[in-house]
C-alpha cells in the first residue's frame, strides 16, 4: 500500500512538474523589468511554503509524540523536517541565483536571505543533536521539545529581521497583500506548488519506512548485545 | 509562594557554589577579557565607526561569554550523580530550572558587569543614556539565559554538550540580540530613540514567550 502511493504521488509530481516546466519556459512571457530569470519564482515560492508547511506539521507531529509516546511520530517528524530542509535549501540556493543576475552579487544579508539561514542552522542543530542521542526515546522527547522551540523562535526570526532590515522584494501574490502577477503567469506557480508537496509527501514516506526499519535494527542489535 | 522558596533555595545553592569555586565566572571574565583585545586586532576604526559598531561588539562578548557560564550550568551536577539527587528530591523541573536560571542570570550580569566598563576603557566608547543601557543588558541577558539554560538541561548528558550547546542556541537568539544591538547601538551613540522602541517590545516579547515555554516543557527535558 505504502509503495502504492509513493508511486503514485512520485509519477504525478513529476507528470505535474514536465507539463509545467512546458508552461513555464515556453508559454508563460518574460516578466518586464527582469527578464527570463523571473521564472525562478517558480521554484523558489513553492520550494518556500513547502518548507515552512513542513516545519509546522512536523512540530505538530512532535507535539503528538509528546503526549502519545509514540517512537512512529518521532520517525515521521524527522523525516518531515529532514525532507523540509532539503526544500528550504532549494529555496536559498534559488534565491541566491536570483540575487546574481538581480542584484549583481549571490549574497547580502538581506531579511528573507537571513532569516532563511537562520532557519537551517536551527535545523542543522536539530539533526546534529538527533544525532548525538543514541537512546530513541531520548532523542525523541528532546528533538521534539526544539522542534516546538524552533517553531516558535522561526516567527520571531522571520519579523525581526524584516523589521531590522530588507532588501528582498516585497509581496507579490495577492494571498500575501502583494499586487498580484499577470492571468495566466500565477497559475503555473500553485500548480508546482501541488507537485512539490506530492514529491515531499513520497520522500517522507520513504524516509519514514528507512527510520523505522533503522529503529528496529537499533532493537535488534539492544537484543543481541543483551545476550 | 512555596515555588519561590523552593526556587530560591536552587538559586542560591549554584551561587555559594560558584562563589566558593568561582571556575565559571572567573573563565568567563578572562574569556570577555581576550574577546577585547581580538577586537583591537580585528579592527582598526575611527572613533565615530566604533561607537556606530560598539552595541554589537558589546552583545557579542556578553554572548560568547554567557555561553561558558551556561554550559557549566547542569554539568556541574554531573559529578556524584547530584543531577539525579536533585530531580529526586520534592523540587519539580520547573523550579530546578527557574533556580538554575536565576543563579546563572546573576553570573552573566556580574560578567557583563565587570566587562563593560573595560570595554568603555579599552574603545573610548562612553554611552550616552547609561540607565538605558543597564535595562536594555537586563532584559537582553534574560533571553540569553531562559535559552541558554534550557539548552544546557537538553546537552547536559550528550558527549558533545560543549560544542552542542553554542551552535544550537546562537540561532535561536536571533531576534534577541538583533533587538539587544539595536537599541545599544541607539543608546550608547546617543541616536533618537522613538524608532528603536519597539525593540524593547521584541526583547520583552522574547524573554516572555520563551519563559512560558521552557517553564512547560523543561519536566520532559528533564524528567521524560
Amino acid at each position: 500500500m505504502r509503495l502504492k502511493i509513493i508511486v503514485t504521488l512520485s509519477v504525478l509530481a513529476g507528470a505535474i512538474l514536465a507539463w509545467n516546466l512546458h508552461r513555464i519556459f515556453l508559454q508563460v512571457p518574460d516578466e518586464a523589468s527582469q527578464g527570463a530569470i523571473f521564472r525562478i519564482i517558480y521554484f523558489h515560492v513553492p520550494a518556500a511554503i513547502t518548507s515552512f508547511t513542513g516545519f509546522y506539521i512536523a512540530m505538530f507531529t512532535a507535539v503528538g509524540y509528546l503526549i502519545r509516546r509514540d517512537l512512529r511520530l518521532d520517525s515521521i517528524a524527522a523525516s518531515i523536517n529532514e525532507v523540509s530542509l532539503a526544500f528550504a535549501t532549494i529555496t536559498i540556493c534559488t534565491g541566491s541565483i536570483w540575487g546574481r543576475i538581480i542584484w549583481g552579487i549571490w549574497w547580502t544579508w538581506d531579511a528573507r536571505l537571513t532569516s532563511y539561514f537562520v532557519c537551517l542552522l536551527i535545523y542543522f542543530g536539530y539533526f546534529m543533536l538527533r544525532r548525538a542521542i543514541d537512546d530513541p526515546t531520548t532523542r525523541a522527547r528532546l528533538s521534539a521539545v526544539l522542534s516546538i522551540f524552533a517553531c516558535v523562535d522561526i516567527v520571531l526570526v522571520w519579523k525581526s529581521i524584516e523589521w531590522f532590515r530588507t532588501q528582498h522584494p516585497g509581496p507579490v501574490l495577492e494571498i500575501r497583500g502583494g499586487g498580484g502577477m499577470a492571468p495566466g503567469m500565477e497559475s503555473p506557480l500553485w500548480w508546482n506548488f501541488l507537485a512539490f508537496l506530492m514529491l515531499a509527501t513520497a520522500l517522507v514516506l520513504i524516509r519514514t519506512r528507512q527510520e523505522a526499519m533503522r529503529l528496529e535494527i537499533d532493537a535488534l542489535r539492544r537484543y543481541a548485545n543483551a545476550f | 509562594m512555596k515555588f519561590l522558596r523552593q526556587t530560591l533555595a536552587i538559586a542560591a545553592k549554584d551561587l555559594r557554589s560558584e562563589i566558593r569555586g568561582k571556575e565559571a565566572v572567573n573563565a568567563s571574565v578572562s574569556f570577555a577579557l581576550v574577546i577585547l583585545l581580538l577586537f583591537s586586532f580585528a579592527f582598526d576604526l575611527e572613533p565615530a565607526v566604533i561607537r556606530e559598531i560598539a552595541g554589537g561588539l558589546l552583545w557579542l562578548i556578553f554572548a560568547f561569554a554567557g555561553t561558558l557560564i551556561l554550559n557549566r550550568s547542569f554539568a556541574r551536577e554531573l559529578v556524584n550523580d547530584c543531577l539525579d539527587a536533585l530531580l529526586a528530591s520534592p523540587v519539580s523541573g520547573a523550579q530546578l530550572f527557574f533556580g538554575k536560571c536565576l543563579a546563572n542570570y546573576v553570573l552573566i550580569v556580574i560578567v557583563e558587569g565587570i566587562s563593560l566598563p573595560f570595554f568603555v576603557i579599552f574603545y573610548d566608547v562612553i554611552p550616552q543614556r547609561l540607565a538605558l543601557l543597564f535595562l536594555v543588558m537586563l532584559l537582553g541577558t534574560w533571553g540569553i539565559t531562559v535559552i541558554g539554560t534550557m539548552f544546557s538541561a537538553m546537552t547536559v548528558n550528550l558527549r558533545l554538550r560543549e560544542l552542542m550547546l553554542p551552535t544550537l542556541i546562537y540561532p535561536m537568539l536571533i531576534p534577541a540580540l538583533i533587538g539587544a544591538i539595536e537599541l545599544s547601538r541607539v543608546l550608547i551613540t546617543g541616536a533618537p530613540l522613538a524608532d528603536s522602541l519597539f525593540w524593547f517590545r521584541v526583547l520583552v516579547a522574547f524573554n516572555v514567550i520563551f519563559t512560558i515555554l521552557a517553564l512547560a516543557l523543561v519536566e520532559i527535558v528533564l524528567v521524560g
